[in-house]
């Protein structure tokens, strides 16, 4: 089971930007093919926990990290990962939605040219496939070659979680990625996650309760870096076993 | 003391109105003048014979005045300064704004600004005592004053406006496209050549007009190193002269007034056309960028 290339693990991870100590002992199992949503206040560490999954945190400045983080099996810190290819399996999709200024087309294509070459017939038909999972292809087939840029807000957001599923990973992490988007465009790509989890394990950060009451499967409430509590999202909602957590969840503070 | 606000408000609006009004001013009597002088040239010698005569022999007995050998000239040499210049220039502008460590990034910035401000009579100079000797005996040529010569004076010119500009346009291009395409898993590499490249062109695109622009009008640099015979010029080993080194190296001979001098006014209407059409291109590019 933990062999799982959709499993994410970690021991006492701990991560500190300079001096300041962002995660505290973090100790949390993610299931494949489920909605793992991660709550808490603002600053908490979300955004920060995320970005270990797929080495993001690589690329600030002064971040140090202790601990382990396994994906399957695969120690992704210490086991001379190819940091290129754990974030092709492992994919992320931002809070504000960012296609690359490229044609429609070129944005799902990028993946595939940057990390296997296919010829133009099959390309064609992963990005027809990817535009259908996210459910944007009968809206958008007629534009392939349009910027990316004029796209709606929402149909951008597709388009960046159709530029993943392009190149078949076994993780998406979503930080945020309906807070720049109106209620209805919100249930639509709620609508997609769900979807979504039959093929690809899906980690969502997100500051609207009611989101991750409604979408995942299990949740995770994090208050100063500390992962306070975890479990199953009905559980966590109606039965926390923490105060904070209660607290929390009723508008107590946060 | 409220008027006395409101007169120096008054005084410092117009001074600016007028400092304002004078630049534009300036560029009008300019051209002004060169239309006047050169274009009263064209009076008395057919335009056609002026551009693509073959053959430029102003104070001869019987005078020709055909430019086609000096714009020959400033073509080989800018078509050339431009080759070298233009992926050097890119390729340090990259350098500088996405690879560089954070140190050595200021002192290149640096660099580039002292380079822009070297005099050209002193890069003229200096190139005319290190490279045209080395260019003689490299190519094993009677003369080292070569076309050759001319274009890497002036790619050495026009490299600190290509780079300075670039890296404005790369360093525009936002972080979260970068953001975007390194969680793919994209390196380095790619996100500069398959994102920052595309989406920074047209900036790129305009440094590389105002470049030109630059080098177009330089006379010095290229005066001293090309040798300055008025010949159209079969190959970059060859001597050339350019429009502005002949303007500059014959006003103090000619006779004010006379038909030469009239006709140093015409290449100088002709020049201000080139000039004006690649920073007209270069504008429309950086607007586009900012849009
Ligand atoms: N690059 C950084 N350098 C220094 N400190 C940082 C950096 N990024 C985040 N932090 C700090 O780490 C803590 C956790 O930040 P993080 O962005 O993970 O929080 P978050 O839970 O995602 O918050 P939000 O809900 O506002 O997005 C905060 O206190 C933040 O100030
Ligand atoms: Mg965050």
């Amino acid at each position: 089971m933990t062999d799982h290339n959709g499993v994410i693990r970690t021991e006492k991870l701990n991560l500190f930007y300079g001096s300041f100590r962002a995660l505290k002992d973090v100790d949390i199992e993610i299931a494949p093919n489920q909605i793992t949503s991660l709550i808490g206040p603002s600053g908490c560490g979300k955004s920060t926990l995320l970005r270990v999954f797929n080495r993001m945190n690589d690329t600030i400045e002064g971040v140090k990290i202790t601990g382990r983080v396994y994906n399957g099996s695969e120690d992704i810190y210490h086991g001379g990962t190819d940091i290129d290819i754990l974030r092709r399996r492992i994919g992320m999709v931002f809070q504000r939605p960012n296609p690359f200024p490229l044609s429609v087309y070129e944005n799902v294509a990028f993946g595939l040219r940057i990390h296997s070459f296919p010829g133009k017939s099959a390309l064609d038909g992963i990005i027809e496939e990817s535009l259908k999972s996210v459910l944007l292809w009968d809206e958008l087939k007629d534009r392939l070659k349009k910027s990316a840029l004029n796209l709606s807000l929402e149909q951008k957001q597709r388009l960046c979680i159709a530029r993943l599923v392009a190149v078949r990973p076994d993780i998406i992490l979503l930080d945020e990625p309906c807070s720049t988007l109106d209620p209805m465009a919100t249930l639509k790509i709620e609508e997609l996650m769900v979807e979504l989890k039959k093929k690809y394990t899906i980690i969502i950060v997100t500051h609207n309760m009611q989101q991750a009451a409604r979408v995942s499967d299990d949740t995770g409430f994090m208050l100063l870096g500390e992962l306070v509590e975890f479990g199953k999202t009905s559980k966590i909602f109606t039965s926390p076993v923490e105060k904070k957590t209660e607290d929390y969840i009723t508008g107590r503070f946060g | 003391m409220r008027r006395l606000k409101k007169l120096r408000d008054y005084i410092i609006e117009k001074m600016i109105f007028i400092s304002g009004i004078a630049a534009i001013i300036f560029v009008i009597l300019i051209f002004f003048f060169l239309v006047k002088e050169g274009g009263s040239f064209f009076g008395e010698y057919n335009i056609k014979d002026f551009i693509f005569g073959h053959f430029w022999y102003p104070a001869s007995d019987s005078p020709r005045f055909g430019i086609l050998p000096l714009i020959a000239g400033s073509l080989v040499i800018v078509v050339g300064a431009t080759i070298l210049a233009v992926p050097l220039g890119i390729m340090a502008a990259l350098y500088i704004s996405e690879v560089a460590p954070k140190g050595l990034k200021d002192l290149l910035k640096a660099g580039v600004e002292m380079l822009a401000a070297i005099p050209s009579v002193v890069v003229g100079f200096v190139g005319m005592v290190t490279l045209v000797p080395v260019i003689k005996t490299v190519f094993g040529i009677p003369t080292g004053l070569t076309a050759l010569s001319g274009c890497i004076m002036l790619a050495f010119m026009a490299m600190p406006t290509i780079v300075s500009i670039s890296e404005d346009a790369i360093n525009a291009v936002p972080w979260n496209y970068k953001e975007g395409a390194l969680a793919l898993g994209a390196t380095k590499w790619q996100i500069m050549y398959r994102i920052i490249l595309p989406a920074a062109t047209p900036g790129i695109i305009a440094s590389v007009m105002l470049g030109i622009g630059r080098v177009i009008g330089e006379t010095m640099a290229v005066m001293m190193v090309t040798g300055n015979a008025a010949v159209i010029p079969s190959g970059f080993l060859e001597s050339v002269r350019t429009m502005t080194a002949t303007i500059a190296a014959e006003m103090g001979e000619t006779v004010r007034g006379s038909s030469h001098y009239r006709s140093l006014f015409a290449i100088g209407a002709v020049l201000f056309v080139i000039t004006f059409i690649i920073n007209f291109i270069a504008d429309t590019y950086l607007h586009k960028n900012k849009e």
